[in-house]
């Protein structure tokens, strides 16, 4: 007799068996952990290679960047400008538009900040002269960013290199307008007119950060919101994972595309206005921090999100402060830091990859 | 006048050969044997799964279940290296010669990189081959210089220089002039009277019965029928072509039933489409003149070989693409200059055959691709700011409703299999007020079970009253449940069948350029 009853049929076709969350989280810092620590034994067998203790290295990092009180100070004055910077990167790497033409859109805010500040404060209350330079600023970078914008969005030209290219000319022309244009007659050294320090955004209670790194919170904080919680956000974030499907949504592309842009460049100009009109005070001809181009990796490490990308361009303020007195007493290059983070970037994404690997062949 | 011949053993045989992509079944149990001195035709549409097959066949893809084996062994064809030293050559639908090398050059390519090519010796093997196939092949010359048929041949004997056994054809006439097709025809019987096996991959019914010695057809990634070479003698050419289009185009013993709604009482016309004009995109044919009515309850099928129009016409009508002239008119209303949104909010929906690549967002969660036409929009978004719990609470009810299997409303939408996708845009389509409805290719790439299920919700959808529009290349679906069917061939509508006794006959005709 053969039995005909066939067994009931499972109604759960595609359940996947959810993993324990306790084991996913401990996987995730193994994976984020394990890569830091294995990169911080590489950089340390390259600061060897050049003759230099990467104990003591390491040790000076932390003590200047982290553990004394005047070190740490600088470090959060540093995180300001980064901060407009990383959420600016975040609203266009999340949209799928890789804006890599933060130094020259950072410059050209500084440089407009630092040019129309000091006019400024001689005619109107202080603090709307310094919010009447914010905005010229973040308008000057949005302008800046209208020809990689449009050119992606009506002809599909790759911005990742018309972004380069027009911050190249960014760079440039920021140092032209400081040599020829918004030059101080009353120095001879080629620099804008300072900002008096009394003019400059206050510092925060008793101590020298700038309340610069307040704005830049809020506005990473806003924009990690305005992604993941809002309407708009959600429109960006379907035109950066499928372009094809935004389309068939109904949504108006090439306009978001410029949205994204303007969004983006006005962020990172706001970096620089924040850094001239809370820190500097003016811009040095040839001053390029090239902040922009550090902070990308910090913004992937992140994985875009915006409270994580606090917590990474802390480090990374930590790593160039610390990384800078280090560079002084040891003979480290300053650029050893960029190096040390490359590194982590790099074990990061070899880690992500095996991960995978073993996750695939785990199920197969 | 055909010779009995000693049937010799197949040199490759496909036993059960599956490949699935995500929310997609490629390739399902496909049986095959490629013999020696065969001209072996896979004809089926785009997307039958002819590609995918023979991207296992080359080394592209390895299948997920079945064997393949060769020479009687079974073989993992791990690379397209590895298939040509199993003696698979494959001359792609793509050109793959590199167009600023000469033909020589070309040739030599994929030797040791330590020697200089050497061309005295390939020129002399290039004769041998080339003269007793009737080629001519001048080795100076640039790729770039010659005509697509001859850089075809050079790819041919490119293939032959490798010693291949098998040589495998995709799609090789779609470039070709008719005239450079019947030469590609005479080369293949050449080279089969020289002992090769040859896989020829076409969708084109007359090519398949000029040039064939076994025909196999491959449907919606099955392999439905095949035509040996003594029955393929047998028949006369057109006898022939009646059966490839019955065995294309008819009834499957795993077909449901036919089962046309009824008509509602008020059966007006409810979606009008006058004169419309869509210019032609690259490789998208232009559309011209199209003109029909669909009424209330009824469903209008669009049928055709795929290629002719058909995406563009349910692009044009849902505002993806802007048509040269002509309108759209829902319940009397114009559409003239709406965009996608405001053609949805007055009740035309658009159902898209690409699920993964445009309907949805694989990496975003079931319940946002739900409302992915909606986004913004009250209850579930207020002033700009997302509602989760309204939008996990309906997506959550609509899970229940559309019976989409999932292991919950916050699982990526790329986990799913593509019945369950399929119902997701189903739910976001008919929600809030539809009035009209375009289906394109509406089962395409599901498994039975799930393609019975949407073709039941297309008839209910139909039964409440809302106008169907069900573009479909597949004609059995089309007849079970169609009310009429209008056939599109070049971007231009030409006919339309009353559905009922014969009609899949004539649309089946038409379909192929004859009269109904």
């Amino acid at each position: 007799m053969t039995d005909n009853t066939s067994p009931a049929t499972s109604r759960a076709v595609d359940v996947v068996a959810a993993e324990p969350v306790g084991r996913e989280i401990g996987r995730r810092l193994l994976i984020t952990l394990g890569p830091i620590l294995i990169s911080l034994v590489l950089a340390g067998g390259v600061l060897v290679a050049v003759g230099v203790d990467p104990l003591a290295y390491y040790g000076l990092v932390v003590e200047r960047g982290l553990l004394s009180p005047l070190g740490l100070q600088q470090t959060l004055t540093r995180m300001a400008p980064l901060l407009f910077i990383a959420a600016g990167l975040i609203v266009a790497f999340r949209a799928g538009m890789w804006n890599l033409g933060g130094d020259g859109q950072f410059l050209l805010g500084a440089v407009s900040a630092a040019a129309s500040a000091p006019f400024l404060v001689q005619a109107l209350p202080g603090w709307l002269a310094l919010f009447a330079a914010f905005l010229i600023a973040t308008a000057v970078a949005m302008v800046w960013s209208l020809v990689p914008a449009l050119l992606r969005a009506y002809q599909g030209v790759n911005e990742i290199i018309t972004t380069l290219m027009m911050s190249f000319l960014g760079v440039s022309l920021a140092n032209v307008l400081v040599k020829l244009v918004f030059l101080d007659p009353g120095t001879t050294v080629p620099q804008t007119r300072t900002l008096a320090v009394a003019d400059r955004l206050p510092r925060l209670f008793e101590t020298t950060i700038t309340s610069g790194l307040v704005f830049g919170l809020v506005a990473i904080v806003v924009v990690h919101l305005m992604m993941t919680r809002t309407a708009f956000g959600l429109r960006l974030r379907i035109v950066g994972a499928n372009p094809r499907a935004a389309v068939h949504a109904g949504l108006d592309v090439p306009l978001l595309t410029v949205a994204v842009f303007a969004i983006s460049a006005g962020l990172v100009g706001m970096g620089g206005a924040i850094d001239i009109i809370g820190i500097q005070g003016n811009v040095r001809a040839d001053w390029n921090p090239a902040y922009g181009l550090a902070v990308i990796p910090v913004v992937f490490l992140a994985r875009m999100n915006g409270f994580a990308a606090i917590g990474f361009v802390f480090l990374l303020s930590v790593l160039s402060i610390g990384g800078e007195s280090a560079a002084r007493r040891l003979g480290v290059p300053q650029h050893f830091t960029l190096v040390l983070i490359s590194i982590v970037l790099i074990t990061l994404a070899i880690a992500e990859y095996l991960d995978n690997r073993l996750n695939q062949a785990r199920r197969a | 006048m055909l010779q009995p011949q000693q049937p010799a053993p197949p040199i490759i045989v496909l036993e059960g050969v599956t490949k699935r992509f995500p929310g997609i079944v490629a390739n399902d149990r496909v049986d095959l044997a490629i013999r020696a001195g065969e001209v072996h035709v896979l004809l089926g549409e785009n997307g039958a799964g002819k590609s995918t097959l023979i991207g296992m066949l080359s080394g592209l893809q390895q299948p997920d279940g079945g064997r393949i084996l060769i020479d009687g062994k079974e073989i993992a064809i791990r690379s397209p290296s590895h298939a040509l030293s199993l003696g698979i050559g494959t001359v792609f639908q793509h050109n793959m010669l590199v167009p600023t090398l000469t033909v020589a050059e070309n040739l030599a390519l994929g030797g040791p990189w330590w020697q200089r090519p050497k061309i005295a010796e390939l020129s002399v093997r290039v004769a041998e081959i080339a003269r007793p196939l009737g080629i001519e092949i001048n080795l100076s010359a640039q790729v770039s210089e010659l005509s697509l048929g001859e850089q075809q041949q050079v790819e041919i004997v490119r293939a032959l220089l490798r010693d291949s056994r098998v040589l495998i054809l995709d799609e090789a006439t779609s470039m070709l002039t008719p005239q450079g097709a019947a030469e590609l025809g005479a080369l293949m019987r050449r080279l089969v009277e020289r002992g090769l096996a040859v896989v020829f991959i076409t969708h084109k019914l007359g090519e398949a019965a000029d040039f064939g010695d076994r025909v196999s057809v491959l449907k919606l990634g099955r392999k439905v029928g095949d035509i040996a070479p003594e029955r393929l003698g047998a028949l006369g050419r057109e006898a022939l072509v009646d059966e490839i289009v019955t065995l294309m185009f008819g009834r499957q013993a795993d077909g449901d039933a036919v089962s046309i709604p009824p008509r509602a009482a008020n059966d007006d016309t409810l979606l009008e489409v006058r004169d419309l004009n869509v210019a032609s995109v690259s490789d998208a044919p232009a559309l011209e003149a199209i003109s029909f009515k669909v009424g209330r309850g009824e469903i209008l099928g669009i049928a055709g070989i795929d290629g002719n129009g058909q995406k563009q016409l349910a692009e044009a009508l849902a505002g993806q693409l802007s048509a040269s002239s002509g309108s759209v008119i829902l319940a009397g209303e114009r559409f003239d200059g709406l965009d996608v949104g405001g053609r949805r909010r007055k009740g035309l929906r658009y159902l898209t055959d690409d699920r993964l690549g445009e309907g949805t967002v694989g990496t975003f969660p079931v319940s946002i691709n739900y409302f992915l036409k909606q986004i913004g929009d009250p209850p579930l978004w207020r002033s700009g700011m997302e509602r989760t719990r309204e939008i996990e609470g309906r997506a959550r009810e609509l899970t229940r409703q559309f019976d989409v299997r999932t292991p919950g409303v916050a699982t990526p939408i790329g986990r799913l299999s593509g019945g369950n996708i399929q119902k997701v845009l189903i739910a976001r389509e008919l929600a809030d007020g539809a009035q009209a409805v375009i289906f394109n290719k509406p089962t395409y790439g599901l498994d039975l079970a799930n393609t019975l299920a949407t073709r039941q919700r297309i008839r209910d959808i139909a039964g409440q009253g809302l106008a169907v529009l069900l573009i479909s290349t597949d004609l059995e679906e089309l007849l079970s449940m169609c009310h009429r069917i209008a056939v599109i061939s070049q971007g231009r509508i030409v006919g339309t069948v009353e559905n009922g006794e014969g009609a899949g006959e004539r649309v089946g005709r038409l379909m192929i350029g004859l009269a109904a």
